[in-house]
């Protein structure tokens, strides 16, 4: 006993005390910030290894990009990744960055649906699929629950069965294999429900997106609640995303 | 090289060789020869796959010799208008059941004699798309007192799709068995369809989320050796080192899910919470906590810096003393010494017999470790000794990750001591040019074992085939003999001893 609250005491305080205040430091990924700076514009689109960036004015989208950093070591004077990482939404067109452009990422709380807030505000018990993911988002959607993250504080927990579940999340670009386990899940889960996307796989597909082993049809017929970018996204991505949805 | 029975070729890791100089063998001989080979306990496979070639099909294999240094790679060519049939090698050489059955899936070639010829993943592209995933044949036996469990592919938590189907008499479990592939995403396909390097390495850090690292290094590796490449020592340390503390990293918090399964909160916890320090300082050094973005071909954005190394000496530093106090007392709990005590206990015999790599090698006593067979340019100059532990239930698996990470650190220690890095790693290529006709293979040993890649490059230098073995392609069936005689509710502490990879199988 002794021994234990010894062992408590040396790894002192680790939980962080505000995630919706809480930094990342850099070489943090974050948000990308593109400059008005003239550059080959043809060069700076073929550099990106996922169709994420589009000439004329130059933008960015961030439902397809990975963060690998590249557009930025190759033309550093044009991009920069900000340590924001507040860049979940709930509107696809919030996540395309413009150049000269430097806001923060929001959701559009017109979008939402008020009782979503009164009745997930103060507890969401969420059911995640992994649907041909590799294991990074889940990695991270995992850590959201640990002693560091504590999401538990805010009433979010994951749960182990869609019945009690008020949501599903979704990783993973969506795999044919797994898209009948998925649409099952999403049948099983009692009205109102969120639907969320994690990771740049499930948004877009991400690098797997023109591969012949997905079925992404569900997306066509569900209203996407939430959007959380990265690959995989930092938990303090997912929880203020989850924050700005229900509160 | 080609070997004095002019049989087979014989090559190094990271180390191509010209196709053309591959022996093509007859069935027969080919056969003969892997068993021959993958009879004496030195030598296992490290992969066997089949691609199209011309009018048929090319079949390679790769056996690793564990006390040379040698790969021994064979060849074998099945025309398409020749019955497509090979006498299957599983009975003499159980290890290969895996091989074969993929090969199967993907080409639709029997292998008659095989005692278990099912599907491996679904692969989009396999040759019978009639079969479907819900129709995975398992096996089942006829009997008034036994009772089927089947769970899955959704699991009862935040964890990868896999299904598993136990037969068990009242509380016992007499057989399980593991259908996987709902992760099926066209990893390998993807890859050879991407045309850039940069776009294919980001396919490589997508094999397993928790092997980005590994994985990763494997793909560097195989590319540099077909595009002749020759990357310093200094760039393979510090990809050493982040390989590392990967495995430091998911040790760690395999451990801290162990703690959770035996309801040792502290455990949980603490454990949790060291694994939080460690990937963030892979952050720190790469901007992911996971390593994506961290191992590219021919150099790196994140050299390793005289700064950075004593940040990491300082994190491990912390990292130690407080994971040494903390296991010190865990180690010992009577409530977890007993929950984890010969449970789950598979035999050195058994682990031979499905080619275990990795981890699950080393828990039952044999001592296979790429880092020690196969080594890498900083394994070479810095060496690393091999943990291995004899007996083969959770507690061994749960005490080698115990005993691992001190070895991780101790070595990440002894090469930051002995090296500077005054002259920072050079920036990665963004283009290359690999030699026509070729077949390299790499082999990591990533935090669950070893990792393979393979890949054969055609007249000009395309890509032709891409070859990913992920460890868990042999390991799987470790897990499912564990669970024989146990009770069902052992599974999940036994499941967690092994943290398998779903998406690293399913590519
Ligand atoms: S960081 Fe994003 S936009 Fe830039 S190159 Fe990578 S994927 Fe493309």
């Amino acid at each position: 006993m002794l021994q234990e609250i010894k062992i408590i005491k040396h790894n002192g305080k680790q939980f962080i005390t505000d995630p919706t205040k809480a930094e990342v430091p850099a070489p943090f990924r974050g948000r990308t910030e593109i400059s008005s700076l003239k550059v080959d514009e043809n060069a700076l689109v073929s550099c990106c290894p996922l169709n994420a960036i589009s000439a004329n004015p130059v933008r960015i989208n961030l439902a397809k990009c990975n963060f690998c950093g590249e557009c930025a070591f190759r033309f550093p004077e044009k991009i920069t990744f900000t340590n924001d990482h507040k860049i979940s939404t709930n509107k696809l067109e919030n996540l395309i960055i413009s150049e000269g452009e430097k806001k923060n990422i929001e959701l559009d709380q017109t979008l939402i649906d008020p009782k979503i807030k009164t009745v997930f505000g103060k507890s969401l018990k969420l059911r995640q699929v992994s649907a041909g993911g590799d294991n990074s988002c889940e990695f991270e959607l995992n850590a959201c629950g640990n002693a560091n993250f504590d999401m538990g504080r805010y009433g979010i927990e994951f749960v182990a069965s869609p019945r009690y579940a008020d949501g599903v999340v979704v990783t993973g670009p969506i795999s044919e294999n797994m898209a009948e386990a998925l649409k099952t899940t999403w049948e099983a889960i009692p009205s109102p429900k969120l639907f969320i996307l994690c990771g740049v796989d499930a948004i877009s597909g991400g690098i797997f997106a023109d591969s012949a082993a997905l079925e992404r049809s569900i997306l066509k017929d569900v209203k996407i609640d939430l959007y959380i970018p990265g690959n995989p996204p930092h938990p303090l991505t997912i929880i203020n995303g989850l924050l700005k949805l229900t509160r | 090289m080609v070997s004095e029975n002019k049989k087979y070729c014989i090559i190094q890791n990271c180390k191509s060789i010209e196709t053309d100089l591959i022996p093509v063998l007859n069935y027969a001989d080919f056969s003969k020869e892997i068993i021959e080979l993958l009879t004496l306990n030195e030598n296992h496979c490290v992969t066997y796959f089949a691609f199209p070639q011309d009018d048929g099909l090319k079949f390679i294999a790769a056996i690793a010799n564990d006390s040379t240094q040698n790969i021994f790679i064979l060849s074998h060519f099945l025309p398409k208008n020749v019955e497509q049939e090979l006498a299957s090698l599983t009975p003499q050489i159980n290890a290969l059941h895996i091989f074969e059955r993929e090969i199967h899936e993907n080409f639709g070639v029997g292998f008659p004699g095989h005692p278990w010829l099912k599907p491996v993943r679904f692969a989009h592209n396999r040759a019978d798309t009639n079969l479907k995933i819900n129709d995975y044949p398992f096996y089942s036996i006829e009997s008034n007192e036994l009772h089927e469990v089947g769970v899955g592919p959704v699991h009862a938590g935040i964890i990868e799709p896999g299904h598993f189907r136990f037969i068990c008499n009242g509380e016992n479990v007499l057989h399980l068995e593991i259908q996987l592939g709902w992760q099926h995403r066209g990893v390998e396909q993807t890859l050879l369809d991407k045309q850039t390097l940069l776009q294919r390495n980001i396919v490589a850090e997508s094999v397993a989320g928790d092997t980005t690292v590994g994985h990763s290094l494997a793909f560097a590796g195989i590319m540099e050796s077909l595009a002749g490449i020759e990357t310093a020592t200094q760039l393979d340390i510090e990809r050493s080192i982040a390989l590392e503390l990967e495995r430091i990293a998911v040790h760690t918090a395999d451990i801290s899910a162990l703690c959770t399964d035996v309801a040792y909160n502290l455990g949980a916890s603490i454990f949790g919470i060291l694994r939080t320090a460690i990937i963030n300082q892979t952050q720190a050094w790469c901007g992911n906590r996971l390593g994506k973005g961290m191992i590219r071909t021919g150099g790196t954005h994140y050299p390793l810096t005289n700064q950075l190394k004593s940040q990491i000496l300082q994190t491990l530093d912390k990292y130690e003393k407080q994971f040494v106090e903390l296991a010190h007392l865990t180690y010992r709990l009577p409530s977890v010494e007993n929950r984890f005590d010969d449970i789950g206990t598979v035999t050195e015999q058994q682990m031979r017999k499905i080619g275990a790599v990795g981890m699950v090698a080393r828990m039952a006593n044999i001592p296979r470790d790429v880092r020690k067979s196969h080594p890498s340019k900083a394994f070479v100059k810095h060496p690393y000794t091999p943990i291995v532990l004899p007996k083969g239930d959770v507690f061994s698996r749960f005490l080698l990750r115990r005993k691992e990470i001190k070895q991780s650190i101790f070595w990440i220690r002894e090469v930051l001591k002995n090296e500077e890095f005054v002259h920072p790693s050079p920036k990665p290529v963004s283009d290359i040019a690999l030699k026509p006709g070729r077949l390299a293979v790499s082999l990591v040993e990533g935090w669950r074992g070893e990792i393979c890649h393979t890949a054969v490059t055609g007249k000009n230098g395309e890509l032709v085939y891409y070859k990913i073995k992920d460890p868990s392609f042999h390991n799987w069936k470790a897990l499912e003999l564990s669970l024989r005689n146990l009770e069902i509710s052992d599974f999940p502490i036994n499941n967690k001893s092994y943290n398998l990879s779903y998406c690293g199988f399913d590519l």
